[in-house]
């Protein structure tokens, strides 16, 4: 009989949370749609992280207060937000020249998979006529544009399969980027090896993180 | 005296034909020209080409331009941003053909075709289903592929204040891809909601300078 494994996996704010937490004062970092956007919530103002969007705002602020709506000052999402103290906006070219002139410390984004090798796919789910249109937005220029590309996200799909992969069966967005995993399990670096696990959640141990991950974990050495 | 104002949306739209390449300010909703698209559903060119970073909002704007079956395609980054029930209907009909690009690919073959550059070469993409068919070629020991630039026979541009000789400025993030698409396309039309006497906008503000407009007419309206 195994032994009880007591753990409770991280929410979404508890992911976004913990990314930021390792978010350093000086980075200029983008944040994708979805979890990655909420990570700006935990990233205090005294620390200065200049947050870039890529409809051209550098130095993004949080969300407005309800009296000070902005209509022209949205996020990536389309979500109304503010420009912080030394902010500037840039058009369209000069924003993904910025992602893909290696500008970025780094980017955040969700992902379906993330395979072993550090291939990303999060952009489509089928290509068939019935599916809904593929919608790819800015996600392949910052993939290859950052110097650093994080995932955060679930570790497990809604089905209970593992996200991180030995290689992934969706549409890529990318080859070999992504460095490191941010899950509601676990934090976990893409090296040479492949996955290394480098923190758990309390109560995870290495063996039930493994059975629910469908690529080799490895031990920090 | 150079002068691109225009008084009248005819004015403004006169002489486009049908199956131009029509390139489409905005970001979702903000910073598009909702005006112009009216003016150019108005004016009734047909079997158009769309460029823009979305496929329309709710009905209005870019999703009406679709809904009364006036563009045979769209060339865009994401189509499905926040309720695009008009886009929707039409492509899972099979009647509106889509080509989807990576964001900044797109912005920047609008920027080779307004600077003169045929064609570059970019990592983006790389690996990926957008990448098949495409030259490919190594730099520095990392593959690129090559991207043609992207014209239009006709931009519609929002800003948010012009002077008669078509300099812009915008405002927040309306601005997106805006100055991009002005200079790409061989007639560039501005809707704007202010009006400046020449030389009260300061140069050291100005966004686009006016070589790159041609007419410009004036659209001032609440924003909710």
């Amino acid at each position: 009989m195994d032994m009880a494994i007591n753990f409770k996996p991280l929410g979404r704010d508890g992911m976004s949370a913990r990314v930021a937490d390792d978010i350093p004062e000086g980075w200029c970092v983008n944040l994708g749609v979805g979890i990655p956007t909420a990570i700006a919530n935990y990233v205090p103002l005294d620390r200065e992280v200049i947050i870039h969007s890529e409809n051209g705002l550098v130095g993004m602020g949080p969300a407005p207060a309800p009296d000070k709506a902005n209509p022209w000052l949205v996020n990536a999402g389309k979500q109304q937000v503010t420009m912080r103290q030394g902010g500037a906006y840039v058009h369209h070219a000069d924003s993904f020249a910025l992602i893909r002139g290696g500008h970025l410390d780094l980017c955040v984004l969700g992902a379906f998979e993330v395979a072993e090798n550090g291939d990303i796919a999060n952009w489509a789910t089928s290509f068939s006529a019935n599916a809904a249109a593929p919608a790819v937005g800015g996600a392949m220029d910052l993939c290859v544009g950052a110097k650093r590309l994080w995932v955060v996200m679930p570790h497990t799909s809604k089905k209970g399969e593992s996200k991180l992969v030995r290689k992934c069966s969706l549409p890529l967005t990318a080859l070999g980027c992504v460095t490191r995993i941010y899950t509601d399990l676990a934090v976990i670096d893409v090296t040479d090896k492949g996955f290394e696990v480098i923190e758990m959640i309390p109560g995870m141990t290495f063996e039930a993180l493994q059975e629910k991950t469908a690529a080799m974990l490895h031990k920090v050495e | 005296m150079i002068n691109k104002i225009v008084q009248t949306m005819a004015d403004a739209m006169a002489g486009i034909e049908d199956g131009s390449t029509v390139l489409v300010g905005g970001f979702g909703d903000v910073g598009q020209p909702l005006h112009l698209i009216d003016g150019l559903i108005e004016q009734g060119a047909k079997d158009l080409v769309v460029v823009s970073n979305n496929s329309g909002v709710g009905r209005v704007g870019l999703a009406r331009l679709f809904s009364v079956g006036r563009v045979r395609k769209v060339i865009c980054s994401f189509p499905r941003s926040s309720d695009p029930v008009v886009f929707e209907e039409l492509y899972r009909a099979g009647k509106l053909e889509l080509e989807i690009v990576p964001q900044g690919t797109m912005a920047e073959r609008m920027r080779a075709a307004g600077a003169g550059i045929p064609a570059f070469f970019t990592p983006t993409g790389v690996g990926t289903k957008l990448a098949e068919g495409k030259e490919s070629r190594e730099f520095n020991g990392r593959t690129c592929i090559l991207e043609n630039a992207l014209r239009g026979d006709l931009a519609l541009v929002e800003a948010w204040q012009a002077d008669r000789w078509g300099n812009l400025i915008y405002k927040d993030s309306g601005r997106n891809f805006n100055p991009v698409m002005a200079m790409a396309a061989d007639l560039t039309i501005v809707q704007s909601q202010h009006m400046a006497d020449l030389g009260e906008l300061n140069p050291e503000h100005i966004v686009t300078p006016g070589v790159y407009v041609d007419r410009v007419i004036h659209v001032p309206y609440d924003k909710a």
